[in-house]
């Protein structure tokens, strides 16, 4: 960054940083042991960093193109079978209690969930969200109806049942550190979490696609004045973002162990609740959103397991009252 | 008279008013033309959903904003009078009662999603309601004590609206006037009733601002009508619309539970409507209902068929397998917004 240095470096906001830890001691007393505690935050982060995979390249697509994509959820699902049935094909060596043959069924499902959703996300940038650019309503009409489409072609490929994922051998069980159980597969999720977040922000300010597509959000006149062709840009994003969200789907699959074609719409509410808490089209806030949530979520569900999606709206709503356009507001209104 | 009555908003095509004649007259006849359960189940959905379409109408085609949570104040219809059924005896009075307190609950609602949410974009409102519309859904489900959970209610009606109830010991044409009967006209005429107060809300000089702010938003407000005030106000007319047709399906079935009224398949089912009908037309909303429940209930029959005969071919008997009629009628529905925003009312009146 040899010309970054001409710009006066951007000031951290860290009071919704600050959320994540308040948010996680507020709980503390509540919980009647401290394991069950370290149980639940680990359970929490690891659900948020899976909702952040799938809300990531929805709230890009939405700071850089203003499109609401409502069929994103659709993307969630389709991973979410791609990524089951290459495991399902797998069986033995998914059932062998090794890492290497564990990972070569695991490598192969996410690569299939990822190429089959961005395929998916090309698909759709192309044919049905293209014509209708510029206008909203238009906008969140279609993406529903392919969201309909996806969703009952869902049910023609794999069938309308619940199809049944056992984890692979080598990442079902616990570790136990004190008296806190542990489940070993969360703490994957959130270091492939905390792996998706670091590239996106490597990519985001360290390079010049990222600063391109920063730039975008930020004024898509500007950077298209001066020469460059952010709809290029915006189809890369669209597809890279719809890939993530096959990720977070066989994540979320492996999570729940067992898939079903109503996961992508169930998970659109979630989602709506991050990129409206974090700021719609911010990256970061879509992150700290995600992660909110996901604590949020796992605590009540613990203590009152009857609110657990309610908790999560008043979240919303308190924080719009504090931060009416999110944790972290976008450049454009 | 027929135009005060249509609130100066005629259909203008021949063929769109043979259109809704026919369907009138089916709603009308539909005991004695269509006899069995079947048909009248058939009939009186149709017009429960012709008013809860075009109650949605009101919002999507007329003011231009996308509310998620239509089936939140239908379910609240529903409830008001299941709730009030089960708990408080089967009389007129807590009928009165629940009716009272569901319109007053979906009233106070929409009045504080719409002052907390229309004011920023469009998009923003339909995040909202979807998000609420999922916690009610919960709430339905978690308050089992209440609601039944996702069992649901059946209750018991007045003794007026009861199939056993005979008012007239000759049947009329061979049909039995019972109960039934009576309950059927109940819902058709409140229906019809309901559909012409919210045409004469259209057409009023309030709906003129609100198809100018869908029109324009920026101008209107420079004009000096207040946005908010006029979305707020539509909004919270529409949730009334929806809530009356959540009380009259749910006089209908005697039975409220999350599937007949909540689910969010009932709002996709509401969109596919209101924008195969037309967007924008009061009109459009009643073809759209009308073809729609029409077609959930016979389509599926012909799908058996064809699913039947394409046996052997890959893939395209789970294509057409009848469980698949939303997929064809997700397609139309896409093709519709790109090809046809207007609908079919919208074509019919091109012409």
């Amino acid at each position: 960054m040899s010309h970054g240095s001409a710009l006066p470096a951007q000031r951290l906001d860290w009071l919704p940083l600050a959320l994540i830890p308040a948010i996680a001691l507020a709980a503390l007393p509540f919980i009647p042991s401290l394991p069950t505690w370290v149980t639940l935050t680990v359970a929490g982060l690891a659900m948020g960093m899976m909702i952040f995979m799938m809300a990531a390249g929805l709230t890009l697509v939405f700071g850089l193109m203003d499109i609401m994509n409502f069929a994103h959820g659709v993307f969630i699902s389709v991973g979410a079978y791609a990524g089951t049935s290459v495991l399902l094909a797998m069986k033995p060596s998914m059932q062998a209690d090794s890492l290497a043959a564990n990972l070569s069924a695991i490598v192969p499902a996410v690569l299939a969930a990822m190429a089959l959703a961005g395929f998916l996300g090309w698909f759709f940038e192309r044919v049905v969200i293209r014509p209708v650019y510029g206008d909203h309503l238009k906008q969140i009409l279609v993406t529903m109806g392919g969201l309909i489409v996806v969703e009952q072609l869902i049910h023609v490929v794999w069938g309308p049942d619940i199809i049944p994922l056992p984890r692979p051998a080598t990442i079902t069980g616990s570790f136990i550190v004190g008296d806190a159980a542990i489940e070993r597969y969360r703490v994957l999720a959130v270091l492939v979490g905390l792996a998706v977040f670091a590239a996106m922000w490597l990519i985001l300010n360290r390079t010049r696609l990222g600063l391109l597509i920063r730039a975008g959000v930020e004024n898509r006149e500007m950077v298209e004045s001066l020469g460059y062709r952010i709809r290029s840009l915006f189809v890369g994003v669209f597809i890279a973002g719809s890939a993530l969200a096959g990720l977070g789907g066989v994540m979320w699959a492996l999570y729940q162990e067992s898939v079903n074609a109503q996961i992508g719409m169930q998970m659109m509410v979630v989602l709506f609740i991050v990129l409206i808490i974090g700021g719609l089209g911010s990256v970061g806030g879509c992150f700290v959103g995600a992660l909110l949530v996901g604590l949020m979520a796992n605590y009540t569900g613990y203590l009152a397991p009857k609110l657990a999606l309610g908790s999560n709206i008043l979240l919303m709503v308190l924080v719009l009252l504090w931060r009416p356009r999110g944790l972290f507001p976008v450049g454009r209104a | 008279m027929l135009t005060t009555l249509l609130s100066g908003d005629l259909p203008r095509s021949r063929v769109l008013a043979v259109v809704l004649l026919a369907i009138l007259a089916g709603l009308v006849l539909a005991p004695f033309v269509f006899p069995g359960t079947r048909s009248l189940n058939v009939a009186a959905k149709v017009a429960v959903f012709v008013l809860l379409v075009a109650s949605y109408d009101l919002l999507l085609g007329y003011t231009g904003i996308v509310s998620f949570a239509h089936t939140m104040f239908f379910g609240i219809g529903g409830y008001g009078v299941g709730i009030a059924m089960a708990k408080l005896g089967a009389g007129w009075v807590s009928l009165a009662l629940g009716i009272a307190l569901a319109l007053s609950l979906s009233a106070a609602l929409a009045l504080a999603i719409g002052l907390l949410s229309l004011r920023v974009r469009a998009i923003f409102f339909a995040m909202i309601t979807l998000a609420v519309a999922s916690f009610f859904q919960i709430l339905a489900s978690q308050l089992s004590g209440f609601t039944g959970g996702e069992d649901g209610i059946t209750y018991k009606l007045p003794d007026l609206l009861l199939p056993g109830t005979k008012l007239v010991e000759m049947p009329l044409l061979g049909v039995e006037l019972n109960g039934r009967l009576a309950s059927y006209y109940l819902v058709v005429l409140a229906a019809l009733a309901c559909f012409l107060a919210l045409l004469r809300v259209v057409n009023s000089p309030f709906g003129r601002v609100l198809l100018s702010i869908r029109e324009n938003e920026f101008r209107s407000e420079a004009l000096g009508y207040r946005t908010v005030t006029y979305r707020t106000a539509a909004n919270c007319i529409g949730a009334l619309g929806a809530t009356l047709a959540g009380v009259l399906y749910a006089i209908w079935l005697r039975y409220t539970g999350p599937d007949t009224t909540l689910s969010f398949n009932i709002m996709i089912d509401i969109l596919l409507m209101v924008v195969i009908g037309g967007m924008g037309t009061m009109y459009g909303a009643a073809v759209g209902a009308t073809i729609f429940v029409v077609a959930q209930n016979y389509l599926q029959d012909l799908m058996a068929l064809a699913s039947a005969a394409a046996k052997g071919v890959p893939l395209l008997p789970g294509l057409l397998h009848p469980d698949r009629w939303l997929l064809w009628l997700g397609v139309l529905f896409i093709v519709c917004v790109y090809y046809f925003p207007t609908g079919i009312v919208g074509k019919l009146r091109a012409k």
